[in-house]
């Protein structure tokens, strides 16, 4: 890709994930939630490998992190729902009412289901992404 | 109301033209068209989350389904499938509008939606779960299951995808071009 | 008008030979699909379902089916994402997308 792309890319990737942050933290209380902010949080990765190409993006983001991120993501969820299983609930909020509503801490168990929500949709797109598009085609670039 | 017409209509011609299109690319970017308008059709019906959501899942479709016409652009044109195809074509979607238009008496009129069980949400959302987002409260609280199940069907098929790419192609013996009419 | 849609991507999957047209004529009845749930869905004067410091007494249009929306077009993008994985393998193994090629070159 062309040095305008490339020096945009510098600083449009750091702003997309933090939007994408932004909207999966604030999922209970604006529209949005896990998983728009994770197919946002993906799509910044994706804008860095097409700009910068393959190589550059294995050294930035190590394939360790896609796998873990994603393994993680799904037990983190899993996990809290699993929290009252001994009293006989499952994914019951219990910390509901604790901090005022319509402010950051509020809603209980919501937005850290939101956060596990996001981390794994995103890696897992981006791993999806990577897989796609590193698997060369027989027969494409030969003349036909 | 009519911009809801206008938007449908927009998608309709947009999804003529990306069925009958020759080139692959042009049909893939007729199929963001339509996207698109579904977007702008879910902020017109008030449903912002879903705005959200299907732009920037469309976007995600665009980039997958590019990513597999890149190498084979224009396709030369296709005959239709055979004549039975064609029949039980026309017999289901005989079927499918007979039946629609017996269902569709049968459903509340536009714009009187029932709401049994959505009444029971909307008071309690704030005081049983603090949430100011019904609909995440819906999703993450009232119905944590199904946001189960929708998490594992989405780990599947990454699981699906990655175990699919996973070796080395083999070189294909001999070309084959795609026919012509 | 919305059942124009749904026929629009039936015909697409079920008339056309490229693999690909099909796979687009899925997306086109997903999409068809989605808007009709948000559609029975909507009460007319409601507001988006998001509520307030203000008033708490607004008119608001159903939330249930956008819940159960939001999740199906994720994974809508799920399966077409393995959809499309499908389809380069058999580019792949075969050289062409035509189903027809394929039903002859079987083996």
């Amino acid at each position: 890709m062309s040095l305008i792309v490339k020096r945009i890319t510098r600083y449009t990737v750091g702003l997309i994930l933090l939007y994408g942050i932004y909207i999966v933290l604030h999922g209970h209380l604006t529209p949005g939630g896990g998983f728009a902010g994770g197919v946002i949080i993906s799509l910044s990765f994706i804008h860095f490998v097409l700009a910068f190409g393959r190589k550059e993006a294995k050294k930035n983001i190590p394939e360790q992190f896609l796998s873990l991120g994603e393994s993680f993501g799904a037990m983190f969820f899993l996990a809290i729902g699993l929290l009252g299983i001994t009293a006989g609930f499952f994914f019951l909020n219990f910390i509901a009412n604790t901090g005022t509503p319509f402010s950051l801490f509020s809603a209980g168990t919501i937005p850290f289901c939101n956060i596990a929500i996001g981390l794994k949709v995103g890696t897992g797109l981006f791993a999806i992404f990577i897989v796609l598009s590193v698997f060369k085609l027989s027969g494409e670039g030969d003349k036909k | 109301m009519p911009e809801l017409y206008a938007v449908m209509t927009f998608m309709l011609i947009g999804a003529v033209i990306a069925v009958s299109m020759r080139g692959l690319l042009s049909s893939v970017i007729a199929v963001g068209a339509v996207g698109l308008g579904l977007c702008v059709m879910f902020l017109f019906l008030r449903a912002p989350d879903l705005a959200i959501t299907q732009l920037v899942v469309e976007i995600l479709m665009l980039i997958i389904l590019i990513r597999a016409t890149i190498g084979r652009g224009v396709s030369r044109i296709h005959c239709e499938s055979g004549i039975w195809i064609g029949a039980s074509f026309m017999l289901f979607s005989g079927v499918f509008i007979l039946a629609a238009c017996a269902a569709l008496k049968e459903i509340p009129d536009f714009g009187r939606a029932l709401m049994r069980v959505s009444d029971f949400y909307i008071k309690n959302a704030l005081n049983k779960t603090g949430a100011a987002n019904i609909v995440t409260s819906i999703i993450l609280d009232f119905r944590a299951y199904d946001t189960l199940g929708e998490a594992t069907v989405l780990f599947a098929s990454v699981m699906g995808v990655l175990a699919l790419m996973r070796k080395k192609g083999r070189k294909k013996t001999d070309e084959r071009d795609e026919p012509d009419c | 008008m919305d059942i124009v849609l749904f026929l629009t991507g039936f015909y697409a999957l079920l008339m056309k030979r490229n693999l690909i047209k099909k796979v687009i004529g899925f997306g086109i009845m997903e999409y068809a699909v989605n808007l009709f749930l948000i559609l029975v869905g909507y009460r007319s004067s409601g507001e988006a379902p998001i509520l307030d410091n203000k008033a708490s007494d607004m008119l608001f249009v159903d939330p249930l089916p956008q819940a159960l929306i939001l999740t199906s077009i994720v994974i809508g993008l799920g399966v077409t994402a393995l959809m499309v994985g499908l389809c380069i393998r058999i580019y792949q193994h075969y050289g062409t997308f035509d189903i027809a090629e394929i039903r002859r070159l079987r083996g």
